[in-house]
Parts: C-alpha cells; sequence; structure tokens
C-alpha cells in the first residue's frame, strides 16, 4: 500500500491509496484533474506529466530513456518531470507528492 | 430559462472525452451519453495490444472511473442503443422506447469492423473482428478452451498485425493474410512494410501478402478452411477479421447531414445542422495545416476534437486544427507516428548507431516535412513533431548524418547570409 499526493495546477491537493498499476490509473480512477491518459499507459501521449516534489526523487528513481525523449522538447517539462504511466504504484512511492503540469 | 441538455451517442474516446471537458469548460446543464455497449467505457488501442494478452480486468482499463461520472454529474447509459432521431423535436429515440430531448446532440458514434463478403465467412466457427471489449472476451475464451490453436488474420493492417503479435505470444501459430503486395499498404511507406514483415517473419508468424481470400469451408468439427484466390488454403480454428471499418453513420443520415468518407464538420465539429456537432473517427473534416479533408482513425483525433465541440459549445471560439499523431505496439516494437505522408516525394531513412533497433523515417515533399515513422525511437518522433508544427526546414544532409546529434538546432537549415 502507498499514499500517493497529487497536487493539481489549481493547487488542490488529493491523496489516495493504491496497491498496485501504475500512477496514471490511479490518478484516472480518482478523477485527479489534468492527469488523462490517453494513450492508455503506454508512454505515447504525454497526458500524465508530472513533476516530482525535489525532496521525493529517492522515491520514484529516473525516467526511462523513452520518458526522457518524450519530454525532452516540452516546454513545462523539467528535471523532476515524469511521466506517470511509467511509475509503478509500491511500498517504496508511500508518501511521495506529484505536481500536475497541466 | 430552462437547463440545457446535451445528449451524447456514443461513450468512447471521443465522447468521453468531449463529456468531461464540456464540464471543465464550465457547462452546467445536463449531460447525456448513451452506448449500446454495456462495459464502463474503455480505451481500445491496448485491445490487440497489451490487454489482450494481460491478465487485468477492463476497469482497469477504464477511460475514467465510474465515480467520476458521478463527480461530474454526467449521466452515463449503457447497454442502450439509440434507434432514431426527430429531428424537429430535437429528441433521440431508445430501443427501450425511452425518449429524450436536446439542445445539443453529439454523434460520437465512431466505426464498426467491416465483415467482408467472404463467401462462407458467415457460416464459418470462431470468427472475431476486434473492436470491443466483448470481441476480446471471445478471443480470450476460445484460447483457454481450444484444443488446437492455429488462428488466420485476415488483413494486414495495425490492428491485424499487433492481434497477430498478441496472439503468438498467447502461443496460438498464426498466419496473417494481406491482399496487397504488402503489408501496412495503405499507411505507410515500402521501408516499413518490410520491416514488420520481417519483425513478425522473425518471431515465426506467417505474414502471407497478394492474397485474396475467396472463401471459407468449415468441416463438422468446426475447423475452417480458408481459401484463397491463387489456390492456397489455410486451416483455421479461429479467424480474426482485421480487413478495416465502416463509419456509423445511419443516424446521420436521419438528420439529412452531409456525408461524404465521414459526417461532414465545419472547423468548430458542427454538422450541417448548428447543435448538432460530430466527433471521433465518424468524421470528415479539414486539417488546415495539410490543407486536406481527412476521415482518421486515432485517439488524438477523437480527444482533440473532443475538446473543440466542448468549447464551441460553451462560446469559447478554438479551431480543429491538429497536427495527427498515432502509435502502435507490436512484440517490443514501438511505432510512434506524427503527420501525415500522402503525396510525399522524398524518404530520409535515418538508422540510429545502436546494437538495439532504433531508426525513424521521415517523409518528405520538396523541403516540407511531411511526417515521421518513430521506431523505439521518441526522440525522432517528438523532434519531427517540432518541425512540422512549427513549419520549419530541415537540413536533409545533417538529417542524413547519424552522427549529427539528435537535436532540433542541430537539424536547422541555417539561414543562408
Ligand atoms: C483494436 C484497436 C486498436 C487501436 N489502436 C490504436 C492505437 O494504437 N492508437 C490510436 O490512436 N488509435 C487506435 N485505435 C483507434 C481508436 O481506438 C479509435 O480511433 C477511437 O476508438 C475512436 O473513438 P470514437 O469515440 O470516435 O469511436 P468508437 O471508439 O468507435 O466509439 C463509438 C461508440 O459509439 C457507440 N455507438 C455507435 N452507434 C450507437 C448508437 N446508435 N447507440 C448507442 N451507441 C452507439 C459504439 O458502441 C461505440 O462504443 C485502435 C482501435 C482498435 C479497435
Ligand atoms: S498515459 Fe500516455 S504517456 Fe502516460
Amino acid at each position: 500500500m502507498a499514499k500517493i499526493t497529487f497536487v493539481t495546477k489549481d493547487n488542490q491537493e488529493i491523496t489516495v491509496e493504491g496497491t498496485s498499476g501504475s500512477v496514471m490509473e490511479l490518478a484516472v480512477k480518482n478523477n485527479v484533474k489534468g492527469i488523462d491518459g490517453d494513450c492508455g499507459g503506454v508512454c505515447s501521449c504525454a497526458t500524465c506529466h508530472v513533476q516530482v516534489d525535489a525532496a521525493h526523487t529517492d522515491k520514484t528513481g529516473v525516467a526511462s530513456e523513452i520518458e526522457q525523449d518524450m519530454l525532452e522538447l516540452d516546454d513545462d517539462a523539467n528535471e523532476y518531470s515524469r511521466l506517470c504511466c511509467q511509475l509503478q504504484v509500491t511500498e517504496a512511492m508511500d508518501g511521495v507528492v506529484l505536481n500536475v503540469v497541466k | 430559462m430552462s437547463e440545457k441538455v446535451c445528449v451524447i451517442i456514443g461513450a468512447s474516446h471521443a465522447g468521453v472525452n468531449f463529456a468531461f471537458s464540456l464540464r471543465k469548460e464550465g457547462f452546467e446543464g445536463k449531460i447525456i451519453m448513451y452506448d449500446k455497449d454495456p462495459v464502463l467505457p474503455y480505451h481500445r488501442p491496448p485491445l490487440s495490444k497489451a490487454y489482450l494478452t494481460a491478465d487485468t480486468s477492463i476497469e482497469d482499463n477504464c477511460l475514467k472511473s465510474k465515480d467520476s461520472y458521478l463527480d461530474e454529474n454526467i449521466t452515463l447509459n449503457l447497454g442502450v442503443e439509440v434507434i432514431d432521431i426527430h429531428k424537429e423535436s430535437q429528441k433521440i429515440i431508445l430501443n427501450n422506447g425511452e425518449e429524450q430531448h436536446y439542445n445539443y446532440l453529439i454523434l460520437a458514434t465512431g466505426a464498426r469492423p467491416i465483415i467482408p463478403p467472404i463467401s462462407g465467412l458467415k457460416e464459418a466457427k470462431h470468427v472475431y473482428p476486434l473492436r470491443t471489449a466483448g470481441d476480446v472476451s471471445n478471443i480470450k475464451k476460445w484460447i483457454s478452451t481450444a484444443d488446437s490453436k492455429r488462428v488466420v488474420v485476415i488483413g494486414g493492417g495495425y490492428i491485424g498485425l499487433e492481434t497477430a503479435a498478441s496472439l503468438k505470444k498467447m502461443g496460438t501459430h498464426v498466419v496473417v493474410l494481406e491482399r496487397e503486395e504488402r503489408i501496412l499498404a495503405r499507411v505507410t511507406a515500402p521501408v516499413m512494410s518490410e520491416f514488420f514483415q520481417k519483425l513478425h517473419t522473425d518471431k515465426d508468424v506467417d505474414i502471407l501478402t497478394s492474397k485474396n481470400v475467396e472463401s471459407i469451408n468449415t468441416d463438422e468439427e468446426g475447423v475452417n478452411t480458408v481459401q484463397c484466390s491463387d489456390g492456397s488454403s489455410y486451416a483455421a480454428d479461429m479467424i480474426i477479421v482485421g480487413v478495416g471499418v465502416n463509419v456509423n453513420v445511419s443516424l446521420a443520415k436521419k438528420l439529412n447531414l452531409e456525408i461524404e468518407n465521414g459526417i461532414k464538420v465545419n472547423e468548430y465539429t458542427q454538422t450541417s445542422l448548428q447543435n448538432v456537432y460530430a466527433i471521433g473517427d465518424n468524421t470528415y473534416h479539414y486539417n488546415p495545416h495539410y490543407k486536406n479533408w481527412i476521415r482518421l482513425e486515432s485517439v488524438q483525433n477523437a480527444v482533440d476534437q473532443a475538446k473543440v465541440t466542448a468549447a464551441h459549445i460553451v462560446g469559447n471560439e478554438k479551431i480543429y486544427d491538429t497536427i495527427p499523431w498515432f502509435w502502435s505496439d507490436q512484440y517490443d516494437v514501438k511505432l510512434q507516428m506524427v503527420g501525415l505522408s500522402q503525396g510525399y516525394e522524398e524518404l530520409i531513412v535515418r538508422k540510429e548507431e545502436t546494437e538495439s533497433i532504433k531508426f525513424s523515417v521521415w517523409y518528405f515533399k520538396g523541403d516540407e516535412l511531411l511526417a515521421v515513422d518513430a521506431i523505439n525511437n521518441a526522440k525522432a518522433y517528438v523532434i519531427g513533431t517540432k518541425f512540422i508544427k512549427e513549419n520549419k526546414v530541415i537540413d536533409k544532409d545533417k538529417l542524413k548524418d547519424v552522427t549529427t546529434i539528435f537535436k532540433p538546432a542541430n537539424l536547422m537549415m541555417k539561414e543562408e547570409v
């Protein structure tokens, strides 16, 4: 079980619990605004863009090459950017804070 | 003034995205959706890919959770078909006899698989198209119970090929029969067709081209023999039909809407009736970038048109003007495409210097970059997207030279001094 907090663009904080699946799926299930997941989670659409809270990057690890490439030319991307369909909900993610970009 | 009612026919990528976008735009009236599919609306692309091979439930694959519809006050009616529309009184008629009045009507009716007029196909055993969650259930059920698992896939388009890859992974023996001289003939360049042909062949999936299926004979044991016009025949315990789609336009016809290769819509996705919109696979629309009328079958098109419609209904001017994009996953190969390659005159293939398969195909008309197909190469995909969107000219020599570090700035044509 992991508690994950999403902070939406309009500064709403939503904390939800999940046990499995991707963070994108968890966000969609909980109607988190700004996480659309249009491609269904296969790293093709970049509509699941989040920025990991700077203090929590150890919980999420680093982005894969395809994630980095997908975000490379995105004006809103920074060093904390992730496509959250590529983040799995695991114990290690407990307490993570993710800022929704769109 | 009484509350406005927006009725949506079809709750899939286009319809569902529209409903949520309309709320996001601040629409306060009623939003009522109908779909004849009884399953909570789901992502279609995984049906032939990850979802087919995985053990996950269709709910894990939903577009939006059940609660999200309640949260946004969107009424979702599943398992009901809209069978008629009365133009004058502005109401729709359901197959359960009920009626519903509308102020705005959204036709998000999509498309359905073509079942070709092949003699014996109707009588054949275990024949499935692949469009709905129900189709996937049928296929999965067959796989888990069948003793002999020989599959013939009719049609070598993306859906046929993805399904072939997935079924192979699931332990079946797969033959793909394509009528054209090459697979993906309508949608991509010969180099890409060759690449996919080899990819499947290496995985032991037979891809046979110039195979026109003429008839199917089914014996008492339920084994089908698929007969081609060149005299060859193939035994099939299951047949997947993947030869394209027909647009669902019967309701549009009842309204006498203008129809060509789909329901004709303007830049705001309005049909020839002002308060009736059409979005998604069923639309024939103008693409301002390519200056062409087109119909697309893609998630991108469904979602982007949905947003334009939502904006227009609440009075926010926004026109449909996007560069199409698409993807396909087969085995561990990821294809990402951007743009429309139709009418290209020149191809540049750029192969990265890596051990793994990684390349991209760039379609040009003169100096104009029309489209990019990227294999395991998201970087090529995003760079291509940028150049197409911004109408920037690429230095073709630099593009061809794989030692050029792959960055937009390095590929830009230097201004003449
Ligand atoms: C197997 C498969 C793989 C795909 N892979 C990709 C991919 O990788 N990338 C990509 O971009 N696109 C892909 N696509 C295409 C993509 O799924 C479609 O473009 C998208 O679903 C279009 O959405 P839509 O809402 O316009 O239409 P549809 O998804 O066709 O939905 C229309 C809905 O309307 C309902 N309906 C129709 N008439 C009525 C009626 N009279 N009453 C009630 N309900 C009605 C239907 O039941 C249906 O649910 C794939 C499609 C399939 C089938
Ligand atoms: S859901 Fe499409 S990239 Fe994450």
